[in-house]
């Protein structure tokens, strides 16, 4: 199916300066991408990659730092295309009725009174709510809140349908019915949209819904894999070609950097670009990076080993979150965090628990600390430097701004703060430091000094060491 | 919804659900009628007045019987003066949230701003508006007005500021995604959005106006003299004369007034607003207020809006969407950006040459009068916060007590509310009389004052602290045993910190403005003054010395915004962030 793309963008790249201004953190790297009639294309990435601000690019809601956005080969500046948008959070007016709510979007073409009502009941009736009109969405649960949304998003008749993570908000009955109702309405054509952009991170949403999927990776957002999904509707769960596909963008979003063999192109899902490919392609967008921390805390972490320590230490990444009921985009930054320290190695889709994991998930509270720390202290940048700087200065303590100075050269305010967040969690985990966040100060913790002092006078007899720790 | 009615908390009105139903009676719409007609004779009556000539010295009568005019006169002043705040309000906050580069300069200057006392806007309004209507007593009506609206728009501004920063983001991409107008943007999402934090300003701002009237009724400018009728000339004319029967009418009629318009005004103003709550479930407690049922249920009212509202906001929704619609977004006119920059020169050069003639005024100054003004700043400090402190010391246990029981609340809260909303100038003459009597001077007085103005705000954050506490960390410390003092330190006063902290910062901010009036007073023919900052601002009014008005001013100004900068802002970052009590 090769028809003109309704929207196309063409080189775009989304950037914003830092505070300071020196520099420029890069949110959406440099990319094409085309929305075509026909397709609902779904968008997979973790959380914080760049997903939703992609949706709003293409929306024309927000302007590319570089490149331009075509809307049926013209190109579009300024003026926002006949797009409409179904938000996570709903983003109703709680002032205003369902009907009102519904109206509003007409309101703003300037349409009169008595069509306006006219073609809003229309769309209330396709989505089921007729009946809630004078209703406030306050009165409503969040699947008739959501479906309100999807009523005021299909009224204008929008050539595009964006959602960004639509059932994200709702519960997992509630969002499996309101999914199955979207999909209905859009196989039999009662929906007025030509093509459908979905934002998730639910794998299996994509492969349910998607005819094409685009998997995007982060710091900047790049895309890391495009599949066309072949599957024929209604999709099974529990078919094996699906597990297949699901399996495989699993394999692709946990090990990007490895080569997975692809699922079966005529029946399954055809591969555009496969993941193991890019790099060899194109260069890596940006070299010597400093080093992200995933954001998951440490009892995440221990729980993870205990439960996989159990299971005899490796266990199979899908089989892993449908038992834990979990979305990849819980288990991701989890996982990222047991590679980093060294507990645990991706495979294949399998995950397999490393000696030092072993040891971490069968220790009691206090090994599992000094476990903790040595991990951390030979594999996390940032703790490493805190703790050499902590250690070199006379009184072992130090502004928490000396550290958001660092990151703040290499992330984006938010990613600062969650950085900085899931380095204080581990290190005081660690006892690499204390933290005080009345004062923003860093002081080294007794364990880590008595340690110090203890390395200090065995090396050097001859000088009294600066500073005797408490007892 | 159906059953949260048996829920819904104690209203004196409750009453009303249980009588026949109202929607079919016709009473409403007779009341409408004749309300309609009282406001016609009222413009009449007010026309007449304010288009005479200028009369100089207007005698204010001290007979009962003048009463309910001058109340009326006083009401339409602070109705004029809030109906100008609220568009004030919008213009401004709205440019400010919406203008970077306007905010970075509008936003301290609203803070320098709102710590002006009322009554050094005096002098320079006054003289102003005479001037503007020579020999009508439009002029004197037009200054009074003004600077009521001094007393009322600060805080309402910074609400309105507040709110359009804080709509959510989704939102905001909902209304540019579906494409709405500017207008339509205001009156469906922006306006609803801050429409409660402006009900409650609004009803701060008109408590705040009756206070003003009593300065800015009847004042004396250096060699002039000026008055108007009204509840706060009636009131300051019998303080005078001592006339202890006039000053308990006069005090009685603006407590009934005020009463008067929280059940008319406010109640339903909040019953209304309640729809405006930004919220996902819906509360089980909404206010009520009888007025807006009969309101709600009048069949002229609803036929009246069907027939002029709606059809006008729904033609003015299609204007701006249709030219929204047609306007196809253009290059920026390069000669507007020029004026734009003319105008922030000219702004910049006007700054620039203020701040050199106050330097020449300032220092003209003789060194007694700032040796006197400096003294007084350092009296009233410690008046002011000794007032907070009594008040805190008070109201932290009387607040408690009343929050942690549900049946005591519901008595004294409306009690509480009434005497909250009588102006601490009203009750001045009165303490003075008592105080007089029982041997104190204007220093005691002064302090009582000040408590009286101030306590209030610090009373209701407490109670509404001490029932935000949840009822799970009650019980913990009755589980480990924590009773008397340990309770205190670890629960109650953590819990309440936050709200203690919003109450002493308004308090606080409004100690400063009455000392003003409170520390110097006409009383029985002879003046009553002791030591402090605003005895100097108001003797330096009466005199006409403009040079030390302006400086007690700017050191009234400057002491307020570093305490507000230095003390409160820091206590305030601790409350949201150590002592918020997170769900």
């Amino acid at each position: 199916m090769s028809t003109e793309p309704i929207i196309e963008a063409r080189a775009i790249e989304k950037s914003y300066p830092q505070p300071d201004g020196s520099t420029r953190i890069q949110v959406v790297g440099l990319m094409d991408f085309s929305i075509e009639t026909g397709k609902i294309i779904a968008l997979l990435g973790a959380s914080g990659c760049g997903k939703s601000t992609l949706l709003r690019i293409l929306s024309g809601l927000s302007q590319p730092t570089s490149g331009a956005l075509f809307w049926h080969g013209k190109p579009l500046n300024g003026q926002t295309p006949n797009v409409a948008i179904v938000f996570q959070s709903f983003a109703l007016f709680p002032w205003l009725t369902v009907l009102e709510n519904v109206e509003a979007p007409l309101e703003a073409r300037g349409i009169e009174a008595v069509e306006r009502r006219k073609r809003a009941l229309r769309t209330l009736d396709t989505v089921g709510l007729d009946g809630f009109e004078t209703a406030y969405p306050k009165e409503l649960s969040g699947g008739m809140k959501q479906r309100v949304g999807f009523a005021r998003a299909l009224v204008v008749e929008p050539e595009v349908l964006f959602m960004d993570e639509p059932f994200s908000a709702l519960d997992v009955l509630t969002a499996e019915n309101l999914r199955g109702e979207l999909l209905e309405l859009w196989l039999s054509k009662k929906m007025p949209t030509s093509a459908i952009f979905i934002v998730t991170h639910n794998i299996e949403e994509a492969v349910m819904l998607a005819d094409r999927i685009v998997v995007l990776g982060r710091n900047p957002a790049r895309i890391r894999s495009d599949i066309n999904v072949r599957l024929l509707h209604p999709r099974d769960r529990k078919s094996p070609r699906f597990i297949e596909l699901v399996d495989y963008i699993y394999k692709v979003m946990t090990e990007p950097d490895v080569e997975h063999a692809p699922p079966d192109a005529e029946s399954t899902g055809e591969v555009v670009l496969p993941a193991g490919g890019l790099k060899r392609r194109e260069p890596p967008v940006r070299s010597a990076k400093y080093q992200v921390l995933p954001h998951a805390r440490v009892a995440g972490i221990a729980g993870l080993l205990e439960l996989l320590h159990d299971r005899g230490g490796r266990e199979d990444l899908f089989r892993l979150s449908e038992d834990l009921v979990m979305d990849v985009e819980d288990l991701l930054p989890i996982l990222e965090a047991c590679q980093l320290l060294g507990f645990a190695w991706l495979k294949e889709g399998d995950v397999q628990v490393s000696k030092a994991g072993a040891e971490f998930a069968e220790a009691d509270i206090q090994t599992r600390k000094v476990l903790f720390r040595k991990a951390a202290l030979e594999n996390v940048t940032i703790l490493k430097q805190i703790d050499s700087v902590l250690k070199r200065k006379s009184d072992h303590a130090i502004e928490e701004d000396f550290f958001r100075d660092i990151l703040d050269e290499h992330f984006s305010e938010e990613e600062v703060q969650r950085q900085f967040d899931t380095a204080m969690n581990w290190g005081r985990y660690a006892e690499i430091f204390d933290y005080d966040r009345e004062s923003g100060r860093l002081v080294q913790s007794e364990a880590a000094a008595s340690e110090a002092a203890r390395a200090e006078t065995a090396i050097s007899q001859n000088h009294s060491p600066t500073s005797t720790p408490d007892a | 919804m159906k059953k949260s009615i048996s829920l819904r908390g104690f209203s004196a009105y409750r009453l009303w659900s249980q009588l026949p139903r109202i929607e079919v009676s016709r009473l409403p719409d007779v009341v409408m009628f004749g309300a309609a007609l009282a406001l016609f004779y009222g413009v009449l009556i007010v026309g007449r007045s304010w288009f005479g000539p200028f009369t100089p010295t207007v005698e204010i009568s001290r007979n009962v019987r003048a009463l309910p005019v001058y109340a009326g006169y006083s009401l339409l002043r602070i109705t004029i003066a809030y109906g100008l705040s609220l568009i004030f309000t919008l213009v401004y906050g709205y440019v400010a949230a919406y203008n970077a580069r306007a905010e970075r300069f509008m936003i301290p200057l609203l803070d320098v701003l709102q710590s002006i006392p009322v009554l050094s806007f005096l002098p320079p309004v006054t003289l102003a508006m005479v001037g503007l209507f020579p020999g009508r007593q439009l002029g004197v009506e037009c200054a009074a007005i003004l600077l009521i609206f001094t007393g009322q728009v600060w805080n309402m501004t910074f609400s309105f500021y507040a709110s359009l920063k804080s709509i959510p983001s989704e939102m905001r991409e909902a209304a540019a995604i579906y494409r709405f107008s500017w207008w339509q943007r205001f009156i469906q999402m922006e306006l609803p959005f801050s429409a409660i934090g402006l009900v409650w300003n609004s009803m701060m701002s008109v408590a705040g106006g009756w206070f003003a009237l009593m300065v800015c009724e009847m004042f004396v400018l250096g060699d002039r003299d000026f008055r108007l009728p009204g509840l706060g000339s009636y009131l300051q004319t019998a303080a005078s004369a001592g006339d202890t029967s006039s000053i308990i009418w006069g005090v009685a009629t603006m407590i009934l007034v005020i009463v008067l318009l929280d059940q008319f005004v406010w109640r339903p103003v909040i019953a209304w607003a309640e729809k405006f709550k930004f919220e996902q479930v819906e509360s089980t407690s909404a206010p009520q207020s009888w007025v807006y049922n009969i309101l709600q249920h009048s069949h002229g009212l609803a036929r009246l809006r069907a027939k002029t509202l709606q059809p006008l906001g729904e033609n003015l929704l299609l204007l701006f969407a249709r030219k929204r619609e047609k306007n196809v977004p253009q290059a920026p006119v390069p000669w507007r950006d020029w004026l734009v920059r003319l105008i922030g020169v000219a702004v910049l050069v006007a700054i620039g040459y203020t701040v050199v003639r106050v330097t020449m005024i300032l220092s003209g100054l003789q060194r007694a009068e700032l040796h006197e003004a400096a003294l007084g700043l350092g009296a009233t400090f410690l008046r002011v916060n000794l007032a907070l402190l009594i008040g805190t010391l008070w109201t932290v246990p009387a607040g408690v007590a009343i929050g942690f029981n549900p049946r005591l609340a519901r008595i004294a809260q409306p009690l509480a509310q009434i005497a909250a909303s009588v102006p601490a100038t009203a009750l001045l003459p009165i303490i003075l009389l008592v105080l007089i009597r029982l041997g104190g001077g204007l220093g005691l007085a002064a302090i009582v004052v000040l408590l009286l103005g101030t306590q209030w705000y610090v009373l209701f954050n407490v109670i509404a602290g001490a029932m935000a506490i949840p009822t799970d960390l009650k019980e913990c410390c009755e589980v480990f045993g924590l009773r008397g003092f340990e309770r205190w330190k670890k629960l109650i006063l953590p819990g309440i910190f936050p709200y203690l902290v919003t109450g002493l910062v308004t308090a606080s901010g409004g100690a400063w403005n009455v000392s003003i009036v409170a520390e110097y007073f006409r009383f029985k023919g002879q003046i009553y003054t002791t030591t402090g900052l605003g005895a100097t601002i108001s003797q330096a009014t009466d005199r006409g010395n403009y040079d030390l008005l302006l400086a007690a001013t700017m050191m009234m100004a400057a002491t307020v915004v570093t305490i507000n900068r230095l003390v409160w802002r820091k206590l305030y970052g601790l409350a949201e962030t150590r002592f918020r009590l997170e769900a």
